[in-house]
C-alpha cells in the first residue's frame, strides 16, 4: 500500500480519520448543486420554468436592435408559393366577408375607428423577401408586400409613449408586439404575398409579417388593432406557455 | 498544482507508516461546474430532442421528409412549448457553468491539467492502444493522460459550439453574423444537432472510462481528492 511522495514540497502526512473528515467536508461543499433539484419538485417546476422563460424574453428584448434589418433574399431564393405552408391554430379560412371588412383601431391613439383596406393600401407599399421561421424549427423564404406598421401607427396618431400593440383576428386568434418591433421598418401590415393579393388561407385581407419575430407572431385575418401602455392579452400560443417576446 | 498528502494510520506517531497517498485534483469550482453542467446537459439534450420532434427534419417543410421519429419517452418537456421552457431556462445554467469553468481554468492556470497541446499528441496513440487493443499501459505522469486531455479539450470545444450554434438558431436576425458563420439558419440547426450527438459520444466514452477506473477516481470529482493516484 505504501507509496513514496513524489512532490516533497506539498507532501505532508495526515491521519486517515482526518483525511475522511476533509473528504466529507469537500463533498458537503457540493450541496449548491442540489438547488437544481427544485426543478424536480412539481409545485416549483412551473414557476421556475416561467421565470427562466421570462429571463430569456428579457434577454431577447435587450439584444433587439431597431435599426438592424433581417436578411433579405433574391427572388431566386424565395420558396415557391405552393411550398409556403398554410399554418393556423383553427381553420384555414374563417370566412371573412371582404365587402364589410375594416380594421378596428382602439386604445392610445388620436384617431380611433374603423379603417378600410384602401386606407392601408394608400400608405407607401413595401415588398420584401424575408425568412419566416416557425417555432417548430422549419423555415421558408416568402415574398411579402404591404404597408409599414410604423406608417399606419403614425396615421392613426398612436401615442409615442405606448408600449404595445395587440391584434385580434377573424378566427379569434390574438397576438401582441412590443412597440420597438411594431415600429421596425420590416414590420408590415401585409396585404400581398408573391405580388398577388393575400389569399384567404394566408390571412386575407390583412395579416402581419414580422421578420424579426417567430412565426406565431405573424397573425392572419386581422380585425382589430389596439395601442396600449400595458399588455392585457399577450397571444394565443403565449397563453399556452410559449415565449412572449420570441424575437429572432 | 495539485496538493499531495500522505495518509498515515496514526498521526501521533511521527514515524507513522504511510497507508496511501492522495492528491487534490479537482478544485471546488471545477467540481461544482462539472455537476451543474452534467445536469444541465442532460436537460438540454432531453428538451432539445423534444423540440426536434416538432420538425424532425433538416429539409423543406413541403414536402416534409422526417429523419427519425424520436420517442417522446426519451425526451423532456412533454410537448414543444414545455420543452422550449426547459431549453430556454437551462441554457443559461449550461452556459453559465461552462463560462465559469473556462474562466476559472484560464485565470487559475489549472487549464494546464486539461488542455491538449502538441506535447500530448505523441502520447495519444499509446493510450488508445492500451485501452482498445490491449497494449501496455503507458506510465502516468500527471492527472490526465494525453487521450483524456484530447477528450476533455474536445468536449469543451463541443460545448462552445453547441452554445454558439444554439444562439445562431435562437437569434438568426440579431446574431446574423453567427448564423452566417454556420452557413445560415438551416446549417446552424444541423450543426446544433450534430454537436449534440458528438457530445453524447463523449459522455458515453467518459462514463465507460469512469466505470473502468474505479471508485477512487469517481470520488475525486466529488471530494476533489484522489486516493492512490497512479502518478
Amino acid at each position: 500500500m505504501a507509496t513514496k511522495i513524489i512532490d516533497p514540497v506539498t507532501g505532508r502526512k495526515i491521519d486517515e480519520r482526518r483525511f475522511s473528515s476533509i473528504s466529507r467536508r469537500e463533498l458537503l461543499k457540493l450541496t449548491p448543486v442540489m438547488a437544481l433539484g427544485a426543478f424536480a419538485i412539481p409545485a416549483l417546476q412551473t414557476p421556475l420554468l416561467k421565470k427562466g422563460l421570462a429571463f430569456s424574453d428579457w434577454a431577447s428584448a435587450r439584444v433587439f436592435r431597431s435599426g438592424h434589418l433581417a436578411q433579405t433574399f433574391s427572388d431566386g431564393e424565395v420558396t415557391p408559393f405552393n411550398k409556403f405552408p398554410i399554418n393556423d391554430y383553427d381553420v384555414d379560412d374563417p370566412g371573412v366577408i371582404f365587402e364589410n371588412w375594416t380594421l378596428t383601431v382602439t386604445g392610445a391613439v388620436q384617431k380611433p375607428g374603423d379603417y378600410t383596406l384602401a386606407q392601408v393600401q394608400a400608405l407607401p407599399r413595401y415588398r420584401q423577401n424575408t425568412r419566416h421561421v416557425c417555432v417548430e424549427g422549419w423555415d421558408v423564404i416568402g415574398r411579402f408586400g404591404g404597408a409599414r406598421l410604423s406608417d399606419f401607427l403614425n396615421m392613426i396618431g398612436a401615442d409615442p409613449t405606448a408600449k404595445y400593440i395587440t391584434v385580434a383576428c377573424a378566427d379569434d386568434y390574438y397576438e401582441s408586439l412590443d412597440m420597438a418591433t411594431a415600429r421596425h421598418p420590416q414590420t408590415l401590415l401585409c396585404y400581398e404575398m408573391y405580388d398577388q393579393p393575400l389569399t384567404r388561407e394566408h390571412g386575407a385581407p390583412l395579416r402581419l409579417t414580422v421578420p424579426t419575430k417567430i412565426g406565431y407572431k405573424q397573425a392572419k385575418y386581422l380585425t382589430d388593432l389596439k395601442v396600449s401602455h400595458v399588455l392585457d392579452k399577450v397571444g394565443y400560443w403565449e397563453d399556452q406557455g410559449y415565449s412572449e417576446f420570441y424575437g429572432l | 498544482m495539485s496538493t499531495a498528502v500522505e495518509i498515515v494510520q496514526n498521526s501521533k506517531d511521527a514515524e507513522s507508516i504511510p497507508v496511501a497517498r492522495a492528491v487534490y485534483e479537482h478544485p471546488l469550482i471545477v467540481r461544482l461546474c462539472h455537476w451543474i453542467n452534467a445536469i444541465s446537459l442532460f436537460v438540454m439534450v432531453g428538451s432539445g430532442l423534444q423540440i426536434f420532434r416538432a420538425f424532425p427534419s433538416f429539409g423543406a417543410k413541403i414536402p416534409q421528409q422526417d429523419l427519425v421519429h424520436w420517442p417522446r419517452s426519451l425526451a423532456i418537456g412533454g410537448w414543444l412549448g414545455g420543452a422550449l421552457q426547459w431549453h430556454l431556462t437551462f441554457m443559461w445554467i449550461y452556459l453559465g457553468s461552462g463560462l465559469v469553468y473556462v474562466a476559472y481554468q484560464l485565470f487559475s492556470g489549472h487549464y494546464r491539467q486539461v488542455l491538449f497541446t502538441h506535447k500530448d499528441a505523441r502520447g495519444v496513440w499509446p493510450m488508445a492502444r492500451h485501452y482498445f487493443f490491449f497494449g501496455p499501459k503507458p506510465l502516468q505522469r500527471e492527472a490526465y493522460n494525453p487521450l483524456q486531455k484530447q477528450a476533455y479539450t474536445a468536449a469543451i470545444l463541443l460545448g462552445a459550439l453547441s452554445a454558439l450554434s444554439g444562439f445562431a438558431i435562437w437569434k438568426p436576425v440579431q446574431f446574423s453574423w453567427l448564423a452566417w458563420f454556420f452557413g445560415g439558419f438551416h446549417w446552424a440547426r444541423l450543426v446544433h444537432f450534430i454537436v449534440m450527438w458528438a457530445m453524447l459520444g463523449f459522455v458515453f466514452g467518459h462514463l465507460v472510462m469512469v466505470i473502468l477506473h474505479g471508485w477512487n477516481n469517481f470520488v475525486s470529482m466529488l471530494t476533489g481528492w484522489k486516493k492512490d493516484p497512479e502518478y
